[in-house]
């Protein structure tokens, strides 16, 4: 029984895993060209484990920014993980707290969303954790890798679009969460508030700001919906 | 390039901890359902906002004029994410769509 929940949760990673190959590919690429080893190009995949921060972090390696700038950023981009975490952990109230520690450190968008929507049709079993999230971390460390082989190659990333990558999975994700009208509102609000905190407040502070504010907005429509 | 690598490490800590905190110690208490769909709404409202500043910030400054490639191929990004629900066929129909305008360019504006 336990054997076969993992090699479910395994199953169950392969989308998640295609769409991880392109990215991580993309990743690897692009990190390569701005001056990144493969073993560093490796030990970021596989101890921060976020595509898009990583994204983030090369773009402002590039642009020479230093310590503090990139990892207070990528707190920022991650802080999202916060929710995800929390909204997994009424499923989990029976597991370890030595478990709950290592399963956290590979809670990731898509790996969040497929374990989320196996949660509310199943019965939420740890097990299926230990066979998805292994397996996902995997498809991401390694396309990261190869990518980054492969930028030896390819001389001229742009050329093949891979800047785009990054905003192709926003965008997926973004869809991924439109459910109802109140996450359509949510997005939106966010949207609308990143650009225009951008435009007239300074600092990097849009993306946290924005989401506050839209997240808070959404819910008060909701409950004032639900009151009427 | 010791440097990259304490760079690494730095976000490495800052990652796991909003990862690991909610499950670890969320995990004896019961949230009120009103911080509950509060926490539904975050990702939705996190990923407008990093979806639309990678689409309309360019380099100088906010664009929302259709030159912007980055828009345009959003649109097929869009309706594709919809219809397949896949990550690797948004990935890629956005980089042969960006390929495409690019190779267009100077045909199309």
């Amino acid at each position: 029984m336990t054997r076969h929940l993992v090699r479910q949760g395994i199953s169950s990673a392969v989308p998640v895993v295609l769409g991880y190959l392109p990215l991580g590919f993309a990743f690897g690429v692009l990190a390569h060209g701005a001056g990144l080893s493969i073993p560093e190009i490796f030990a970021m995949s596989l101890l921060v484990y976020a595509g898009s921060a990583q994204f983030i972090a090369i773009a402002l390696l590039q642009s020479g920014a230093g310590f503090l700038t990139i990892v207070v950023t990528t707190f920022l981009v991650n802080l999202r993980h916060l929710l995800f975490s929390a909204s997994l952990a009424p499923f989990l109230k029976r597991v370890r707290v030595s478990r709950l520690a290592a399963l956290a450190y590979q809670i990731t968008d898509e790996s969040f969303a497929v374990a989320l929507g196996h949660f509310t049709k199943h019965e939420a079993e740890e097990k299926f954790l230990w066979g998805l999230f292994p397996a996902c971390q995997l498809g991401w460390t390694l396309s990261t890798v190869l990518g980054a082989w492969a930028g030896n190659l390819i001389p001229h990333p742009e050329a093949f679009g891979l800047n785009y990558a990054l905003t192709a999975m926003f965008i997926c994700l973004l869809v991924f969460q439109l459910q109802d009208k109140f996450t359509y509102l949510a997005a939106l609000t966010g949207g609308i508030l990143a650009l225009a905190i951008y435009v007239w407040l300074p600092g990097r502070w849009n993306i946290i700001l924005a989401t506050v504010v839209a997240a808070t907005l959404g819910v008060g429509v909701e409950q004032w919906k639900k009151s009427t | 390039m010791e440097k990259v690598y304490l760079i690494i490490l730095g976000m490495a800590l800052v990652t796991y901890l909003p990862r690991m905190l909610p499950l670890v110690v969320l995990n004896k208490i019961d949230l009120h359902p009103v911080v509950l769909s509060w926490l539904r709404l975050i990702p939705a409202a996190v990923l407008g906002a990093l979806t639309a500043q990678t689409i309309f910030l360019r380099q100088n400054g906010v664009s929302f004029s259709w030159r912007n490639i980055y828009f345009l191929a959003a649109i097929p990004c869009f309706l594709v994410a919809y219809k397949t629900k896949s990550l690797m066929w948004t990935i890629a129909v956005g980089l042969v769509s960006v390929v495409l305008l690019n190779q267009f360019k100077p045909v199309l504006f």
